[in-house]
């Protein structure tokens, strides 16, 4: 593990660039995880989903899958990979500072 | 007399039955299993069968052979799981009670979750082999096949037993080039990851394998539909791959039954302590095999490694003591890889698959993340291990949980 400063925090990271502690997430670390990943600015749009994954994992212990954000949420998997391309379900995780989905092992 | 009742008599199911009558007094404790089908598969065999190099005869046997006859098989449909009551209805009308409930019902494959998928084409152009009926197809549709572009496609993570795709892609180009048709066959692989494989260093060498054999990797690749006659599927952000041939390895799901009892996820997975299995809902509730939610392969293996623990749990559990948090995820796949060769990899919920010897450290004769003909050898005698020695419950000197012992830490570059 290794710690990074992301929008002036310090937070501790794991090898993929995921936080290891949700508690140390704030809005800001997520406008700049965002920036990683190349959402230059997060919409309201971004921010339901965010929310989602956020209150889903705080229940859960776990980043929700693909298919638990579709069914959550109310947006549509095509939706999703508009907002957050490629990996969605991977990439809002990261941005919304949770662990990788352990959907695929 | 108490009673535990096993839904599914598959590969977990059997092995536990096999356990439970080793070590329960059942003079004290009535065991029940139920499952649908009186035919149990050796899954691992459907990635051979669509080139001929296996036989339906070596993979199909009867459940009731691998059954403790001290134990009641009840063949019937599992119609639903009532938690609050501890009872089971089946659909021939019976209800069975329990003291304590085994889930082992696995998963399946769900085509028709998938627009296009298992329509017109279905057993045409379109095909899969993670069933028996489908790879018995496949084999006679490659007979004739002329050659073209061949695609392969993960649907959804999770899949059971997670390098079958890639093992038959690699099957498929050793047996193309013996057929002398290499050349007319392109081979892709589509899926949703972003690399062969989950973890780094295993995806690196495995990736690697796939490069040199000219297979291409088309990766972060979600399937929304396939479109049957223009023969291409497409991904949820409007990537289009064309096919002459597509093998589907369709959604796997749980049964629908731990679903409607609300044990499960959105697939029916069921919500489990991952070291014990101990339902996450109810205190006299386990579930066993693919049927979990837990972060490793869903394979025989697994169900193996994690069911050597469970029955000393179990033991526990009923004479009154805690559980203890022992299983570690240990998953150990021999990955074949064509011209006689295999890989395999060994690794748990916190440690990737790493290269080294197995199962002694040092010696092997396993080499861990290499491609050699020993590995082959050991996936091929995995069958008979299956059927004389895991399924009839009969115990294997291997340590149940992960050793480190024997790997050697690397870093991709
Ligand atoms: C193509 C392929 C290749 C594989 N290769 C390997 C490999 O090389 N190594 C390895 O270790 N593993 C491999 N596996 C995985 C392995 O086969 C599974 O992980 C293992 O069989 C899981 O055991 P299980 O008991 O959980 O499920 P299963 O063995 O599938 O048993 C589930 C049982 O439940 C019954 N059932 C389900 N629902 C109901 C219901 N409603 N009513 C009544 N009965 C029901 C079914 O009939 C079935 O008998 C492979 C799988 C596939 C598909």
């Amino acid at each position: 593990m290794t710690t990074k400063v992301i929008a002036g925090n310090t937070v501790d990271v794991n090898e993929e660039g995921f936080l290891t502690n949700p508690n140390e997430w704030n809005k800001e670390i997520a406008a700049e995880l965002a920036k990683e990943e190349g959402i230059d600015a997060l919409t309201e749009s971004h921010w339901t989903v965010i929310d989602f994954c956020r209150t889903s994992a705080a229940d859960s212990g776990k980043a929700p899958t693909l298919r638990a954000i579709t069914s959550g949420s109310g947006v549509s998997t095509k939706d999703l990979f508009k907002l957050f391309p490629k990996g969605p379900a991977k990439k809002v995780a990261k941005i919304s500072g949770l662990g990788k989905p352990e959907g695929c092992v | 007399m108490k009673k535990i009742v096993i839904l599914g008599a598959g590969t977990a199911g059997t092995m536990v039955a096999n356990r439970f009558s080793k070590m329960l007094d059942l003079n004290q404790w009535q065991v029940t299993l139920v499952d649908e089908d009186p035919i149990h598969y050796y899954q691992a065999g459907y990635i051979f069968m669509p080139f001929g190099m296996q036989d339906e005869k070596g993979i199909v046997k009867p459940k009731k052979k691998y059954i403790p006859s001290s134990m009641n098989l009840v063949q019937a449909t599992i119609k639903s799981i009532e938690p609050e009551n501890n009872r089971v209805s089946l659909d021939n009308g019976t209800t069975l009670d329990y003291d304590y409930l085994i889930v082992a019902t696995g998963c399946d494959i769900y085509p028709e979750e998938t627009p296009g998928l298992a329509e017109h084409e279905w057993g045409k152009s379109i095909h899969t082999f993670y069933n028996l009926e489908g790879a018995k197809k496949l084999q006679q549709k490659l007979q004739t096949w002329q050659g073209g572009r061949l695609v392969v496609n993960v649907v959804e993570n999770p899949i059971k037993c997670p390098v079958a795709p890639m093992e038959f892609l690699m099957l498929a180009d050793y047996w193309f080039t013996k057929r002398g048709m290499r050349d007319k066959v392109e081979l892709v692989y589509a899926t949703p990851l972003p690399g062969a494989f989950t973890k780094p260093i295993a995806s690196k060498m495995i990736g690697d394998l796939l490069d040199k054999k000219n297979i291409k990797v088309e990766s972060e690749f979600y399937v929304e539909r396939a479109e049957p006659d223009a023969k291409k599927i497409v991904s949820y952000d409007e990537r289009e791959v064309d096919y002459d041939l597509l093998v589907s390895i369709p959604v796997n799901k749980g049964a629908d039954v731990v679903g409607e009892a609300g044990l499960g996820d959105d697939l029916n997975f069921a919500y489990v302590n991952k070291h014990t299995f101990l339902s996450d809902k109810f205190d006299n509730i386990f579930v066993l095999g693919d049927a979990a939610n837990v972060p490793t392969s869903k394979a025989g293996s697994v169900a193996h490694y994690s069911i050597d623990l469970f029955g000393e749990n179990f033991e526990r559990y009923i004479n009154g003591k805690e559980l203890v948090p022992e299983f570690d995820g240990h998953a150990n796949c021999f990955v074949e890889s064509g011209y006689g060769k295999g890989v395999l990899i060994d690794f748990n919920y916190e440690q990737q698959p790493l290269p080294g010897t197995f199962p002694i450290p040092g010696i092997g004769p396993f080499q861990l993340l290499k491609n050699t003909r020993i590995n082959h050898l050991g996936k091929l005698s995995f069958q008979w291990m299956y059927w004389n020695i895991l399924m009839r419950g009969l115990h294997i000197p291997l340590p149940a949980n992960m050793v480190m012992a024997g790997k050697k830490q690397v870093t991709v570059n």
